[in-house]
């Protein structure tokens, strides 16, 4: 069970998060082409070795986060917020 | 007690007590602190087991949790357990333990004969033999299994109680040796919250041997001192009887801590499962003693040299009047020496080098112990127990005969590295030890004494003291300096046997023990090419089984490397995988049984439901009432009164469960134009639209009504029990692919409570409980206003799920029960009745809307479901693009319609394929699926919604429904999936 430090509550558990997607994928111009399309919903690398990806908090503060992960050992380097705060009421 | 010393001064795990136990059926005594392997020597009890192949006599070979033989169905308090190690059961009274794989009995088992065909049986043998004829395994299967196995699982639930619980620390102990203690006091001192595991009952033990002196001290005073001294630590834990079990990812560990039931009297767990988080681990689980391989290395009297001596230091019990010791290293010698000084007879050391130690060959000849240096213990006699054993020298090739009725087996000590090997990290092979070590040092895991590779006790106290303050520096605290204490002894090179010995008999020289593997069966694998380390393991079964080959495989990988003439290490070793040791199901479990195995969502009025007597449904994780059945109606009467009483007068339904999203701010509608596939700028304030959200790839995701409170202010609704996924659908679109809108998504299912009031008579029966104008005009459908209902705050919605016209009722949710109760006394006199969501269900079918998750089966598209015109062409959307992709539109889409039998007696079968209403007999090419059936007590009749390949083109055409599992067809015509009220007059009312 992997530990993910969330930017917001500190160290927690895998369990307490759900994976979301890769990270940094994009999204789909809306003229985008059919192979672009297609790419873009069925075709994703499965690297070794460093990957980002989103995760929600489900079961802690709800923040999506993204978390810099290697596949092959399941260390994790790195974990950020998405969203920016700074300006908010 | 023949077995005993008379004097037991030096005992150090027994007590006074006796305790009584039986072993098959006969009554025996043991002493208060054995174990059930250490009484059951004592009572000269030492074939305990049938093996699992052969069903060959086995004995107690080892003390610990390496043990492959001596296996145990134990039951003790109502609490039955098969395949328990003998070496690792407290002794208690009244114990009740019985051996396995035998019939009748142990001493007489029928299939006992297999052995005398073993030869027969080599590795594969099953596979090969009971090839056919075709289907014929399962009838072999059958005869087959019950010959070979080990336990049986109890057939009665287990009274006993299990826990399963979380824990944290910063510097994890596996192993309470003199490394582990020495670790833990380092780390302790240094401020660490310390968890010390050891496996056995004590700390310590291992130390009891030692004849060195520890700052002065003998080494089982140190080591009570030791104890003490953590003890005395409030930021060390000791548990004893702990098993360090797996290490997974990011130190996350378990551990299985076994507590004796206390006859009962109590309520202590007697299995307890740790999850535990270490920022340091360090691994101190020692080495095991390497079994010696020569014919018949199986019979009882055959054990470890260690194992023999522990049992008579631990409990004075001698498993043997007269012993041969193989070896191949001076520990053996000197191990020889203390068995002598026990009391044991040695009849001969053994050793395969040419000569030993000077100091240990003046040992042996003070105790007048015979040393045949240059030979090899061949074999060992007997049928039942050993009688003897058979000495071969290396350079004559000569053999004799010793009598003996115990052979104690020092082969070298192989590092007990497994937890390391958790890491997913790779074992090296030293040449030396001939055992594999761990490599390189993982993060904030750290390995200290013989587990290392690190042998003999000052060596295991300063890798201890070493890895302790290392693991205490790695948290980033001052690291305790206290000197380390002063060993004075001598450690003795640790050496593997030096090669196969010559003249084996290989069909009964056994390599792994619990399988049955022999060293004619690696021959026989590696002649088949079976000779890589996983391909042996898998054809021979080497190394599998509850000891997962603790003992047997490097001697398995010693005879490989031999067959094929490589080195070891070029062989490599299987994957060591948790659990260290088996775990039962039940402490797995824990707690998680009967009501607490999930959590259970009950909504606010769940006590009025309940009064009422409602059928419960699952909904996600929510109970919800089904219907409300009368004295003697059955499940469909009362659907059908409940259904035909909301479609003549009103009923209310409870519909908190359905999501709520609170969408708040001045981007919440350009959210709500990406997420919907449909328009919302125009939307009026305090007007509803009911929205399709997509998902990327064009499927229908989610459906529901949202409301604009405001101009910034909206409620969506949402399925039940996919609120959480929309909720985090918007919340990623957010974050991640339009941050900058300055907008709030809040979940608030639980804050409201929800009803629907539906009906014709829906608004006489509120208009008395509300001072909201319910005018057509006033409160269109689709309408929503807020004001009091039956005295309460409330929010009111007129949209309807079941094609009447309704009312769904918001109010907060701890006033959820008074609105309902509220509701229904006013309301009863008008013909107000409650209806579960079992009739809801019949009313949206009738009505033709779909539900996500049947209809909207994640392959529907908007289109499917016939709202493809709601779809904007004016704006983007999630899944806007998609609908551009071949096969997401087109010909041979499934699409949704409605079905009715051809003769209305018939019932539609749940869950039928469509085919063709000419397909023959037989399968037959599917068209379509049912998607829901129910009966319609407003059309008596049967109907369905179904998924149909082009279905809207199919109109009034027949199909038959084939329900395989019920075995029958149904002729149905395809129709509009509107069944009543197409023109919308009962909704609009």
């Amino acid at each position: 069970m992997m530990l993910i430090t969330c930017p917001f509550c500190g160290p927690r558990a895998d369990t307490e998060y759900v994976y979301g997607a890769a990270a940094g994928q994009g999204y789909p111009a809306p003229d985008a082409q059919q192979h672009e399309l297609t790419e873009y919903l069925f075709l994703r690398d499965n690297p070794k070795g460093w990957h980002r990806e989103l995760w929600v908090h489900r079961h802690g503060c709800g923040q999506w986060v993204e978390v810099e992960r290697n596949t092959l050992t399941h260390e994790i380097r790195q974990v950020q917020a998405l969203l920016q705060h700074e300006g908010k009421e | 007690m023949m077995a005993r010393k008379a004097d037991l001064s030096d005992a150090a795990m027994l007590a006074e007590a006796t305790v009584t136990f039986t072993f098959d059926g006969k009554t025996f005594t043991g002493r208060a602190g054995d174990t059930v392997a250490s009484a059951l020597l004592a009572n000269d009890v030492h074939m305990v087991a049938r093996s699992f192949k052969y069903h060959r006599p086995r004995g107690i070979i080892s003390i610990g949790s390496e043990e492959p033989c001596a296996l145990l169905t134990v039951t003790e308090n109502g609490t039955t357990e098969p395949n328990t190690r003998a070496t690792q059961i407290p002794l208690q009274d009244g114990l009740q333990l019985r051996s396995q794989n035998r019939w009748p009995s142990l001493g007489t088992d029928v299939f006992g004969v297999l052995n005398r065909f073993s030869a027969f049986f080599p590795a594969g043998f099953y596979y090969k033999t009971f090839m056919g004829p075709k289907g014929a395994w399962p009838f072999y299967e059958r005869i087959i299994r019950r010959m070979a196995g080990l336990g049986q699982a109890p057939e009665m639930p287990d009274p006993a109680r299990y826990e399963s619980n979380f824990a944290h620390c910063d510097v994890l102990v596996a192993g309470g040796g003199a490394a582990g203690l020495s670790a833990a006091l380092a780390a302790g001192r240094s401020g660490a919250r310390v968890m010390l595991a050891e496996e056995q009952d004590h700390t310590g033990l291992g130390l009891l041997p030692e004849s060195a002196t520890i700052d002065g001290c003998a080494p089982r005073d140190w080591a009570a001192a030791m104890l003490r001294a953590l003890q005395d630590l409030p930021n060390v834990r000791i548990l004893q009887a702990t098993t360090v079990a797996g290490v997974y990812d990011h130190n996350f560990v378990t551990l299985t801590e076994r507590r004796p039931l206390l006859n009962g009297d109590a309520p202590q767990p007697r299995q307890r499962l740790w999850k535990l988080r270490a920022r340091e681990i360090v691994m101190a689980t020692g080495a095991a003693e390497r079994p010696v391989l020569f014919a018949n290395n199986d019979l009882p009297g055959v054990m470890l040299s260690s194992a023999v001596r522990a049992y008579a230091d631990r409990y004075g019990v001698l498993a043997g009047k007269q012993a041969v010791v193989a070896t191949s290293h001076d520990g053996g010698c000197l191990t020889a020496c203390a068995l002598a000084d026990h009391g044991i007879s040695i009849g001969a050391v053994v050793d395969s080098r040419a000569t030993c130690a000077p100091d240990v060959a003046a040992a042996l000849a003070k105790r007048g112990i015979g040393y045949i240096a240059s030979s090899d213990v061949v074999a060992a006699t007997g049928r039942k127990h050993v009688t003897g054993a058979e000495i071969r020298d290396r350079a004559t090739g000569q053999t004799h005969r010793v009598d003996c009725d115990l052979v104690a087996m020092a082969g070298g000590w192989s590092p007990n590295a497994h937890l390391y090997a958790h890491t997913r990290r790779p074992l090296e092979y030293d040449r030396t030890l001939g055992a594999f070590v761990p490599g390189n040092e993982a993060p904030n895991f750290h390995s200290a004494g013989a587990c290392a590779g690190k042998f003999g006790l000052a060596a295991a106290i300063a890798g201890g003291t070493e890895a302790g303050q290392a693991a205490a520096a790695s948290c980033g605290l001052a690291v305790d300096q206290t000197e380390r204490p002063r060993v004075i002894g001598q450690d003795y090179p640790v050496a593997p046997p030096d090669g196969i010995p010559a003249g084996l008999r290989e069909k009964s020289t056994f390599v792994d023990l619990q399988n049955d593997v022999t060293m004619a069966d690696i021959r026989l694998a590696t002649r088949e090419n079976y000779a890589a380390v996983e391909h042996l393991k898998r054809y021979t079964t080497l190394g599998m089984g509850t000891d997962q080959g603790k003992l047997g495989n490097l001697n398995g990988l010693a005879v490989l490397a031999d067959l094929r003439g490589v080195d070891v290490a070029q062989l490599g070793t299987t994957t060591f995988r948790p659990p260290y040791t088996p775990i039962t199901f039940a402490a797995v479990q824990g707690q998680d049984h009967g009501e607490a195995h999930h959590p259970v969502r009950r909504g606010p009025a769940h006590d009025a439901h309940e009064r009422l007597g409602a059928v419960w449904t699952n909904a996600g994780l929510w109970k919800r009432p089904q219907f409300y059945p009368r004295p003697g109606e059955t499940d469909l009467e009362a659907v059908n009164r409940e259904v035909l009483a909301v479609r003549s007068g009103a009923g209310i339904v409870d519909v908190s469960t359905l999501g709520k999203i609170d969408i708040q701010g001045p981007g919440a509608i350009e959210l709500l134009e990406r997420v919907y596939m449909n328009g919302f700028r125009s939307l009026p304030v305090g007007k509803g639209r009911y929205g399709v959200m997509l998902r990327e790839d064009g499927m229908v995701f989610d459906d529901g009504v949202t409301m604009r409170l405001s101009e910034t202010h909206f409620l969506m609704s949402t399925t039940t029990g996919q609120v959480q996924q929309v909720h985090e659908h918007l919340t990623r679109q957010l974050a991640d692919r339009w941050p900058g809108p300055d907008v709030f998504v809040t979940d608030v299912t639980e804050n409201w409570f929800s009803c629907a009031l539906a009906g014709p008579k829906a608004r006489e029966v509120l208009a008395g409980l509300t001072d909201i104008d319910l005018s057509p005009d006033a409160l269109p459908f689709m309408g929503c206003a807020q004001g009091k209902v039956a005295g309460l705050d409330a929010r009111l919605f007129r949209i309807s799920f079941s094609g009447e016209l309704s009312y769904e009722i918001n109010v907060s949710s701890d006033c959820g029960a008074a609105l309902w109760n509220r509701l229904l006394d006013h309301g009863a006199p008008m013909g107000l009745i409650h209806y579960g969501v079992e009739s809801m269900g019949v009313m949206r079918v009738e009505k033709g809307l779909f539900v996500v998750g049947r209809e909207a089966d994640g392959r529907m598209t908007a289109d499917d479901l016939g709202l493809g015109r709601m779809a904007s062409r004016k704006k983007d959307y999630i899944g806007a693009q998609a609908q551009r992709l071949p096969g997401v539109t087109g010909a041979g889409r499934r699409q949704l319609v409605g079905l009715r039998p051809v003769d209305a007696a018939q019932t539609i079968p749940r869950g039928a394929s469509i085919i063709a209403a000419d397909a023959p007999d037989g399968p037959a090419p599917p068209i379509g699926h049912v998607t829901s059936q129910v009966f319609s007590p407003h059309l008596k009749s049967s109907i369905a919604l179904a998924a149909i390949e082009d279905g809207r083109a199919r109109m009034d055409t027949q199909v038959l429904a084939a329900g395989p599992l019920e075995g029958r067809r149904v002729a149905a015509t395809i129709v509009d999936p509107v069944f009543i009220d197409p023109q919308g007059e009962r909704l609009h009312a």
